[in-house]
C-alpha cells in the first residue's frame, strides 16, 4: 500500500494511504484523546476530544474521522486545541455525578485521564446535575445513567462486534440514553464486552461492582480455563483469608489471541474457584465414608496401594484418566507416570475431536493447521457442523470479524441454522450427521451428494459449493466433532488440492488439544507415536509398555470384572459425565483429584483437593495448536496442583523422581507471578533469565522442567520459549508427529457445552448459574404471556 | 391554510402562482407546469447544471451553496442508484416559505426535483416533508398521484424513454433532520442523526449512492431558471446572489408575513416598508435576519443588503430567510433563554458539546433570567457558547452558540441589569408577552 507523509507537530511521520490521522499520530508516538473512537468499531466523531488543527481547514478536525493525505500538516498541542479539549472535559463533568470514590472505573478510567490531562478541575456550573437511577440489566450487567458519557463503544461492540446488537440509544438531546433491547433488560450473550469497553464507570459488572478499587488487585495475564479457543484473560486477584480471590477477568491490554473478546466465561466464570464446597483437605475412605486425612497420609496409602496392585496383577491392572483442563505438563507427567512408574498403557481421557486422525492425515503436510490468528485473516473460511457462537465464543469473533473487517467470505454447512449464517456468504442446511457426507463429497466422491440434499440444498448448489471453494486460495477448513476418522482424511485431501489451505479441528475443552497432543490415549504417545514405536521415549524413559491398553470404556469393563484393581482419576469426572454405574469400580482402589466431591470423587477411596488452572503454572495447546502460558494467579490453602500431587505419589511408590522429572538441570522460574508483573506483561527481566537458562532449577514440583522435555521430545513444540513466556501465543505444528491412529469413533463424546454451561466448571459458577436461571425465567414468563 | 400578503417591491417568481389554483394539475399546466422539464428533457445534463449554476442560484435552506456547483459533484458514472432529495423539513424557527410553496405550488417542487434528476441522470425523487406539515404532505401525495396520472411521472415520461419516480416521505418531528445528511439517515428509517463527512451526500448519499439534496425554495427555483434563462434569474439580485428570495417577516411587525424580494433588498426598507414598521409605534431593538440560528443585528445595523454575501459582511447570515423583529419591549436574556430552550430541547445529543452545551445553556439562562443570574454567570454563558462554536458534530451546535454570543456580546447591559436578585425589567414593565419566535 502507497505511504503517505504528514507533518504532526512538526515531526514527520508516514503511514499507509487510508490510514485515520488520530492512528497515524498514535504510531508516531503523539497522543490524542478519545472516547468514542475505538479500533475497529465504526467511526463515531460524537466526543470531539480528537479535534486538532490541520492547516487550511478554517475550524479544528476530528482525527478519527480525518483519513490522512499527503502533506497534510497537523498541530495538536496548540492553546486552541487544548481549550478544545478541555471545554469538552467540562461539559461532560457537569452531569457527571464525580462519584469516583465508590466508581469500579475510579483509577482506570479515561474521565479520570482526560480530566487529569486537560485541567478541567473546576465546576463552571452551579445548576442542578441531571439524574437518573442505576438499572440492573442482567444478572450480569449493571447501567448507571449518570455516569455515562454517551460514547457508544457498547453499541457498537455489541452489534458490530458480537452481533447481538442488544443495545441502542434512546430519546434524544441530553435525554439520550443507552438503552437494552428489552424494554429493562437485556437478551443477550452476557459477554460482557460493553461493560469492558466503558470507559468509564456505566456500565459495571454483577461479578466485580463495588468489590474492590483497581490498584488493590495484582494482575495475572493466564489462559482461560472453560473452552478449547484458549482467550487470554488477565485475572485481578487479592488476598484473602483462604489465601486468593479472584475478582475480576477481562482482558483490557489486548495482548493475546483473543484482543479485548472474552465471552462470559472468561470475564465472569472464575467464581467457581471460590465455591463453597470446594474442596481443601485429603479424604480417606474409613469404615464406609469419606474422612479428612493430612497429606502425609493419603500419599502413604496411595503409594502403598498402588505399588501393591502393580507388584501382584502388573500395571495392566491400574487405569489411568486424564483431564482436559489440566496442564501439558500435568498431562505429560500423568501419562509418563502412567507408563513409566505404574508401567500400563491404560490412560485415557475424555475425547472431544479426532486429533489422532488428524495427525495421520496431515502426515508430511506439517504447515496445514490453522491458528485462532489465521481464522482472524483469512480471506476464506469454510465452517462445517458445530455452532461456534455457543461452542467456540472466540472462533466466531474471529470469523465474524474477519468477514467485517477484511470482508473475508465465510461459507456455513451445518444441519442447524447457526447465528454465523448471518455472517456468510453462503449457507447450505445439510440434513443432520450428513457431515462426514459433505467431506467426502468434497473429496471427490459425488456419490455422497445424496446424503446431503434436502428441500434447500440441492444437487447442484453443493457442485457449485464446492467449485467456489476449489478456487478460494488460503481457505481455512473448520470442522467440529462431526468430522471424524476417515472423513477427516476427506477434508484434508480436499484442503491439499487448494493451494495455502489449513484446517482446524474444534475440541471442547480448554486443553483438549493439548491432552491428546500430549499422549492421554492406551495406544500413543506424545505426539501421536504408537506405543508399539516408542523410539526415543523408549531411550529417554527407560522402557514403555508396549502393549496397547484400555480405553476408558474397557476400563469399566475391566472394574467389573474385577480386573482392574485400581484407578486414578485426575481432574475428570467419567460417572457424572458418561452416566457410568458407580458401583463398577466398587472392586477397585480409586483416587480421585478434583476441586470438588464430583459424582466420580464421591465413590473414590482417597480424594485429594486439587488446583485448578487459575491456580497453577504450565502450558495450555488451544484447540487450533496455539501453545499459551497458563500463570498461576495464587493459592487457595488446603490444595495442591495435580503436578505436584503425581510427583508425591511417585515418591510415595518410590520411584527415583529424578527418572520422572528432570529437575535439577535447566532453570528454576516461578513464572513472574511473585514478581508484581501487571495486566498482560510478563516479567521480562525473569523470562529473559529463564529463557538464558540462568536461573537454577531446583524442585521435582516444577511445571518447567517438564515443559523442557515436552518441548525437547513432542514434535511441534519446539517454539521459541522465550516467546511463550513472555505471554506470546506459539503455534505448534503437528510436523514429525507420529503416525496416529484410526480410533473408534464413539469414543468420541462432545461436550455439548453452550455459551453458558462448562461441565463441572459451570456447575460451580454462580454467575453461569444465575444467567442459566434468569433465562429459565424469563422464558417461563414469555410463556405465560404467551397463554 | 396561511393567508397571503403582497407587497408592490415583490418580484414573483417563485410565488407567480400563489393564490392561483395550481394545485390543481390543469392549473399548473395553464400557469406554465412542466414546460420547464419538457425543455430540459431536451438539453444535455451538463447544460442544465450549467444554466444553474450561471443563475447564481443559491442554496435556499440556509447554507447559500451554489446550487449548479452542487449538483456537479454528481459523478457521472455511478455503480449505485443516484437520488434527488427534497428538503422539505422546514423549522428553522422563524421561516415559513417552504410551507406556502408545497401549500400553493406542489408540482413546480416536483418539477424542480426531476430536472435535478435529470440533471445528473438519477431516476427517483424523494420529497421530505417535516412531519408537522401534515396537511401539507396530503397536497404533495396528490400531486404525485396527479402527475403519475397524466404519465410526467413513472416510465417513460413526457414520452421521452426517460423513468423518473417521486416519492413522499414524512418526518417524525425533529428540527435535526433538516440538516442533509440527518435528513438521509431519517428517511432510511434510522434516527435522525447526522453522518460523518467527507463523504459528501453528492458522492455517498441516500441508501449509499450519489444525492443531490436541496430545499424546497431551491428546487422550486430551478423550473424558472430553465425557462427564463440563467441571466435573467441572476440578473434578479447582485452578483452571486441570483434571484429573489421569499422573506418570513414576524414579530413586532404591523405587516408580518412572506414576501418575495430580489435577493440584496435593504432590511430597513424590509422593515419599515414591506413590513409596514414596527407595531404599536414602539422602536425596534433587534432583527434576526435569517432564522433563529443567525447572529442578532442591533437597530443600527440594519442598513444592510439582503443577500448572503453583504450579511456575512455585516456578521451575520441570511439563512433560512426568517427575519424576527424584536422591539424595545423585548427581554433579550428571555430571547436567548427561549432559543436556547429550542435548540436544547432539537439538540440530537450525538456529539458532547452540543448535547451538554445547549443543555447547560438553557439551565444558566433560565436561572439568570429569574433573578439567579451572577456576574461570573454572563462570562459562563459566553464561554460556553464560544466552545461549542465550530466544534460541534453538525452545525446544530453552532446555530446554538451564534445567537448566544451575539446576544450577550451586543447586549450585555441586559444581562448585568437582571443581576443580583432583581426581577425581569421588561416583566416589571408589564411588558411580557408571547415572544415572536416559535411555535
Amino acid at each position: 500500500m502507497a505511504e503517505v507523509n504528514i507533518t504532526v507537530d512538526g515531526k514527520k511521520v508516514t503511514a499507509p494511504a487510508g490510514t485515520l490521522l488520530i492512528e497515524a499520530c498514535k504510531g508516531a508516538g503523539i497522543e490524542v484523546p478519545s472516547f468514542c473512537y475505538y479500533p475497529n468499531l465504526s467511526l463515531q466523531g460524537a466526543c470531539r476530544m480528537c479535534l486538532v488543527k490541520i492547516e487550511k481547514m478554517p475550524k479544528l478536525q476530528t482525527a478519527c474521522t480525518t483519513v490522512i493525505s499527503e502533506g497534510m500538516s497537523v498541530t495538536t498541542d496548540t492553546e486552541e486545541v487544548h481549550q478544545a479539549r478541555k471545554s469538552m472535559v467540562e461539559m461532560l463533568l457537569g452531569n457527571h455525578p464525580l462519584d469516583c470514590p465508590v466508581c469500579d472505573a475510579g483509577g482506570e478510567c479515561e474521565l479520570q485521564d482526560m480530566t487529569f490531562s486537560y485541567g478541567a478541575a473546576e465546576s463552571k456550573y452551579i445548576d442542578a446535575k441531571n439524574h437518573k437511577e442505576e438499572q440492573q440489566w442482567s444478572p450480569v450487567v449493571y447501567f448507571d445513567r449518570p455516569r455515562c458519557i454517551l460514547c457508544y463503544r457498547c453499541v457498537r461492540v455489541c452489534g458490530e462486534g458480537m452481533d447481538v446488537w442488544a443495545l441502542g440509544v434512546q430519546n434524544r438531546g441530553v435525554s439520550s440514553i443507552i438503552a437494552p433491547n428489552q424494554d429493562d433488560h437485556l437478551e443477550c450473550e452476557e459477554c460482557g464486552m460493553c461493560i469492558d469497553i466503558c470507559p468509564v464507570g456505566a456500565l459495571t459488572s454483577g461479578a466485580y461492582r463495588y468489590k474492590t478499587r483497581p490498584w488493590e488487585m495484582k494482575h495475572v495475564g493466564t489462559t482461560c480455563t472453560h473452552c478449547a479457543d484458549g482467550c487470554k484473560t488477565t485475572l485481578g486477584v487479592r488476598r484473602c483469608d483462604t489465601g486468593m480471590e479472584i475478582v475480576r477477568g477481562d482482558n483490557r491490554d489486548k495482548s493475546g489471541i483473543n484482543g479485548d473478546f472474552l465471552c462470559i466465561k472468561g470475564r465472569y466464570a472464575f467464581d467457581f474457584a471460590h465455591h463453597e464446597e470446594r474442596l481443601t483437605q485429603p479424604l480417606i475412605r474409613k469404615d464406609g465414608r469419606l474422612t479428612p486425612a493430612t497429606w502425609e497420609e493419603a500419599f502413604e496409602l496411595i503409594g502403598k496401594r498402588f505399588a501393591e496392585v502393580r507388584g501382584k496383577h502388573g500395571g495392566q491392572a491400574i487405569g489411568v484418566v486424564g483431564s482436559t483442563r489440566t496442564t501439558n505438563e500435568d498431562n505429560y507427567l500423568l501419562q509418563k507416570f502412567a507408563r513409566v512408574v505404574l508401567g500400563t498403557n491404560n490412560i485415557d481421557h475424555h475425547r472431544t475431536a479426532d486429533f489422532p486422525a488428524l495427525a495421520a492425515a496431515l502426515s508430511g503436510k506439517p504447515e496445514m493447521t490453522a491458528s485462532m490468528r489465521d481464522v482472524f485473516h483469512a480471506p476464506a473460511m469454510l465452517l462445517i457442523g458445530n455452532n461456534p457462537t455457543e461452542q467456540h465464543p472466540l472462533l466466531a469473533w474471529q470469523m465474524r470479524n474477519n468477514v467485517r473487517l477484511h470482508r473475508a467470505r465465510l461459507y456455513v454447512v451445518n444441519s442447524q441454522p447457526i447465528k454465523l449464517r448471518r455472517q456468510a456468504a453462503s449457507f447450505s442446511q445439510i440434513p443432520a450427521g450428513g457431515e462426514g457426507k459433505l467431506a467426502a463429497f468434497l473429496a471427490g466422491d459425488d456419490s455422497a451428494v445424496d446424503a446431503l440434499l434436502n428441500e434447500k440444498t440441492t444437487r447442484d448448489s453443493c457442485i457449485a459449493l464446492r467449485e467456489k471453494l476449489r478456487g478460494e486460495a488460503n481457505l481455512v477448513i473448520i470442522f467440529g466433532s462431526e468430522i471424524r476418522g476417515n472423513n477427516i482424511t476427506s477434508v484434508v485431501k480436499f484442503a491439499s488440492a487448494i493451494p495455502g489451505a489449513k484446517v482446524l479441528c474444534l475440541a471442547d475443552y480448554a486443553n483438549s488439544r493439548g491432552a491428546a497432543d500430549m499422549g492421554l490415549y492406551p495406544d500413543l504417545l506424545p505426539g501421536y507415536h504408537r506405543v508399539t514405536d516408542a523410539g526415543k521415549f523408549h531411550e529417554e524413559w527407560g522402557g514403555v509398555p508396549e502393549a496397547r491398553g484400555l480405553t476408558f470404556p474397557e476400563m469399566v469393563e475391566s472394574a467389573k470384572a474385577g480386573a482392574l484393581r485400581a484407578c486414578y482419576l485426575v481432574g475428570a469426572n467419567p460417572i457424572g459425565r458418561f452416566g457410568i454405574d458407580p458401583y463398577a469400580f466398587s472392586h477397585s482402589f480409586v483416587v480421585v483429584q478434583d476441586m470438588f466431591l464430583t459424582e466420580t470423587a464421591v465413590m473414590a477411596d482417597v480424594v485429594l483437593p486439587a488446583a485448578n488452572a487459575y491456580e497453577k503454572s504450565g502450558t495450555f495447546t488451544n484447540t487450533c495448536g496455539d501453545l499459551q502460558l497458563v500463570k498461576k494467579a495464587g493459592e487457595v490453602t488446603g490444595t495442591k496442583s495435580d503436578f505436584e500431587m503425581i510427583v508425591r505419589i511417585a515418591d510415595a511408590m518410590g520411584f527415583d523422581l529424578r527418572k520422572l522429572v528432570p529437575f535439577g538441570r535447566g532453570a528454576h522460574f516461578d513464572m513472574g507471578q511473585s514478581r508484581g508483573a501487571q495486566s498482560g506483561e510478563a516479567d521480562r527481566h525473569a523470562v529473559w533469565l529463564q529463557a538464558q537458562g540462568l536461573e537454577p532449577q531446583m524442585s521435582p514440583f516444577d511445571p518447567m522442567a517438564i515443559l523442557d522435555e515436552i518441548q525437547r521430545l513432542v514434535p511441534g513444540y519446539d517454539v521459541s520459549r522465550m516467546n511463550l513466556l513472555a505471554g506470546n501465543e506459539q503455534h505448534t505444528t503437528l510436523a514429525g508427529s507420529g503416525t496416529g491412529a484410526l480410533q473408534n469413533p464413539e469414543l468420541i463424546v462432545p461436550a455439548q457445552d453452550d455459551l453458558f454451561s462448562s461441565g463441572t466448571l459451570g456447575r460451580y459458577s454462580r454467575t453461569l448459574n444465575s444467567v442459566i436461571e434468569n433465562h429459565h425465567k424469563e422464558s417461563a414468563e414469555t410463556d405465560v404471556a404467551a397463554d | 391554510m396561511a393567508s397571503l400578503v403582497s407587497h408592490p417591491d415583490e418580484v414573483k417568481v417563485v410565488t407567480k402562482r400563489f393564490g392561483k389554483g395550481a394545485t390543481s394539475l390543469d392549473r399548473y399546466l395553464e400557469l406554465d407546469g412542466y414546460k420547464a422539464v419538457q425543455k430540459a428533457l431536451g438539453m444535455q445534463p451538463d447544460a442544465v447544471i450549467n444554466e444553474v449554476k450561471n443563475s447564481a442560484l443559491r442554496g435556499r435552506g440556509g447554507a447559500g451553496f451554489n446550487t449548479g456547483m452542487k449538483w456537479s459533484f454528481v459523478p457521472k458514472q455511478s455503480p449505485k442508484p443516484k437520488y434527488v432529495l427534497c428538503n422539505g423539513d422546514e423549522s428553522e424557527p422563524g421561516t415559513c416559505k417552504d410551507r406556502l410553496i408545497l401549500e400553493h405550488d406542489p408540482h413546480s417542487v416536483i418539477e424542480g426535483v426531476m430536472i435535478a434528476g435529470l440533471s445528473v441522470q438519477a431516476h427517483v425523487g424523494y420529497i421530505y416533508i417535516r412531519g408537522e406539515y401534515r396537511y401539507l404532505s396530503e397536497i404533495m401525495q396528490k400531486a404525485i398521484r396527479d402527475a403519475y396520472g397524466r404519465g410526467f411521472l413513472g416510465k417513460n415520461i413526457f414520452g421521452s424513454g426517460y423513468d423518473f419516480d417521486v416519492y413522499w416521505h414524512g418526518g417524525a418531528g425533529a428540527y435535526e433532520v433538516g440538516e442533509e445528511s440527518a435528513l438521509m439517515e431519517s428517511l432510511e428509517g434510522k434516527r435522525g442523526i447526522p453522518r460523518i463527512r467527507p463523504p459528501f451526500p453528492a458522492v455517498i448519499g441516500l441508501w449509499g449512492g450519489p444525492t443531490i439534496i436541496n430545499n424546497v425554495e431551491t428546487l422550486a427555483s430551478v423550473p424558472h431558471i430553465i425557462l427564463g434563462g440563467a441571466d435573467w434569474y441572476a440578473g434578479l439580485g447582485p452578483p452571486k446572489n441570483g434571484g429573489t428570495r421569499l422573506f418570513c417577516l414576524s414579530g413586532h411587525l404591523n405587516r408580518p408575513g412572506v414576501y418575495e424580494l430580489p435577493l440584496g433588498y435593504n432590511l430597513r426598507k424590509m422593515i419599515y416598508d414591506v413590513g409596514g414598521g414596527i407595531s404599536n409605534g414602539r422602536n425596534l431593538k433587534a432583527v434576526v435576519p435569517g432564522g433563529s440560528s443567525t447572529p442578532v443585528l442591533t437597530a443600527e445595523e440594519i442598513d444592510v443588503g439582503m443577500d448572503f454575501d453583504s450579511l456575512a459582511k455585516a456578521g451575520s447570515m441570511l439563512g433560512s430567510g426568517g427575519v424576527v423583529i424584536l422591539d424595545d419591549t423585548t427581554c433579550m436574556v428571555k430571547f436567548a433563554q427561549r432559543i436556547m430552550k429550542f435548540y436544547q430541547h432539537e439538540s440530537c445529543g450525538w456529539c458532547i458539546p452540543c448535547r451538554e452545551g445547549t443543555d447547560w445553556l438553557k439551565k444558566t439562562l433560565t436561572r439568570f433570567h429569574a433573578g439567579g443570574g451572577t456576574k461570573k454567570d454572563i462570562d459562563n454563558i459566553q464561554y460556553l457558547a464560544e466552545n461549542m462554536l465550530g466544534r460541534t458534530f453538525c452545525p446544530l451546535g453552532d446555530a446554538a452558540a451564534m445567537p448566544t454570543i451575539s446576544i450577550v456580546k451586543k447586549f450585555r447591559k441586559e444581562f448585568e441589569d437582571h443581576l443580583e436578585g432583581r426581577p425581569c425589567p421588561f416583566e416589571k414593565a408589564g411588558a411580557v408577552r408571547e415572544l415572536p419566535v416559535m411555535a
